[in-house]
């Protein structure tokens, strides 16, 4: 009980409540050919789960994307659908 | 030690000022508004180098608060009635997240009927918030609480907030002359916090308030409970030291008026205590041996001193300020609860009075006490000055 904070408080850890992607039930496919890389998606993923690039490409970091599709809403380009799993 | 003559709002905004606040968000509502009018005045003038928010709703002053007190500010924000159950929530966040604000809560009864006069259910609303909760007696005790309330609440075992009561306008709006105690002396009683281990660090980011699930709630609840066990200690010895440096002690957790040899004992809380003693005084003039026990902090509650204080007397009568439609008192169940497990205890009467600003007179405080002495058991309640119902 000592090593507990007076009040909850924690270090931010990727991953510290799991693989969350598996709570996935659709999954974003990216086009590479229709990304115009303006990073929207990027900016809007709540879960930081959109990897950004050198090059301002990005990439779907699968381990955590829960799939709530913001992504392939705000993209302007319809570079990325969703794809229902399994 | 300069005397002025002030309203006990006044008295609190310039205990605000003596103790060097640095954060004061807050929203108007009477009769809480001309602290923080008061203390805004301070702030425009140079006089209280501290930042004071404007915002749109109690809810956001406290959570303002709440920002300020991680942030290592001290803390001020004041408030009353409907602003308290509007700041419900983010009241008891404060509780749980251990931020050593301080809050001063200007009775008024709650809505509806709507009604700005005093009576004690709002802060009865929030008593299990993990709040100290401090009740003032005059405008002299509310200033020396507030200043009392920061040392209690930033002691290191304790870091809880703390809620100073003042009645509406019996206290809040009634001038009174009060000795204001020299800077120095203050900022020696009170000097710079020292940082508590949750204290926001930009180079070591921490997430706050986050989830603890059925392995490890509980024990964050627990240290909550330890933290008033130690706050009750802590108030008894700040109180002491105050009247090392003051000349004025006010009984730590309690205040005990003509007890010693008492037959009967009035239990309350705030400024109506006054009356109360008034009336000790007429009984004991005519050979009725009664006192009053007047509760300053109702969490932690003091228990072990209420069991000392009616020792020996015969009845306790409990008035209560403040209605739990279905109890109907709060104050008499937690009394009746203290003394429950006592060798030799009181019949324990119960009093309904004073809701919505109904006045209550010396005179009543006689009867109240002569009443308890009577044979018989115990009415599970009886109402003071009720229209149609009343006892006498």
């Amino acid at each position: 009980m000592a090593s507990l904070p007076l009040t909850p408080m924690a270090s931010p850890v990727k991953g510290s409540a799991g693989l969350t992607g598996s709570w996935r039930t659709e999954r974003p496919v990216l086009d590479q050919g229709r990304c115009v890389k303006c990073l929207l998606c990027w900016l809007y993923c709540p879960e930081a789960a959109v990897v950004r690039g050198e090059d301002d490409s990005i990439a779907i970091d699968y381990d955590y994307c829960k799939g709530c599709g913001i992504c392939a809403r705000e993209c302007p380009t319809k570079a990325i659908t969703m794809v229902e799993e399994g | 030690m300069p005397r002025i003559v002030v309203s006990g709002n006044e008295a609190v905004a310039f205990a605000v000022k003596l103790v060097r606040v640095q954060v004061v968000a807050a929203y108007p509502i009477t009769p809480q508004t001309t602290i923080v009018e008061k203390i805004a005045e301070f702030v425009e003038k140079g006089e209280l180098k501290a930042r004071f928010i404007n915002v749109e709703s109690e809810h956001s002053a406290m959570a303002a608060c709440i920002g300020a007190a991680a942030g290592g500010a001290r803390t001020f924000t004041a408030t009353s009635s409907q602003g308290l159950l509007y700041m419900g929530e983010m009241v008891f966040w404060a509780g749980g997240a251990r931020l050593p604000i301080v809050m001063a809560v200007v009775n008024r009864s709650i809505a509806p009927p709507w009604s700005i006069w005093c009576d004690h259910n709002d802060a009865f609303a929030v008593r299990d918030a993990g709040w100290i909760q401090f009740w003032a007696e005059n405008a002299q005790e509310a200033m020396d609480m507030v200043i009392q309330a920061y040392r209690v609440a930033e002691n290191e075992g304790v870091l809880l907030p703390a809620m100073v009561n003042l009645d509406g306008f019996y206290l809040s709006h009634a001038y009174e002359p009060v000795e204001v105690p020299e800077q120095q002396t203050v900022d020696r009683f009170l000097p710079e916090k020292t940082p508590a281990p949750y204290w926001i660090d930009v180079d070591k980011p921490m997430s706050y308030g986050t989830i603890a699930n059925p392995d490890y709630y509980m024990e964050f609840r627990w240290k909550m409970q330890r933290a008033m066990d130690e706050a009750a200690r802590v108030i008894r010895e700040v109180d002491e030291e105050w009247e090392r440096l003051t000349g004025r002690n006010w009984g730590g957790l309690l205040e005990a008026y003509r007890c010693d040899d008492a037959d009967v004992g009035i239990v309350l809380i705030g400024s109506w205590a006054g009356d109360a003693k008034e009336a000790v005084d007429r009984l004991r003039s005519r050979g009725v041996r009664a006192g009053v026990v007047r509760l300053r902090v109702t969490r932690p509650f003091p228990a072990r001193e209420l069991r000392e204080a009616v020792e020996g007397m015969s009845a306790v009568a409990v008035v209560d300020r403040s209605l739990s439609p279905g109890l109907p008192s709060v104050l008499s169940a937690e009394v009746k609860s203290a003394l429950f497990n006592a060798k030799r205890r009181p019949v324990v009467r119960s009093f309904i009075a004073g809701l919505g600003g109904r006045d209550v007179s010396p005179k009543d405080f006689e009867r109240i006490a002569e009443s308890s002495l009577k044979e018989g058991e115990p009415a599970e309640v009886t109402w003071i000055g009720l229209r149609g119902v009343a006892p006498w």
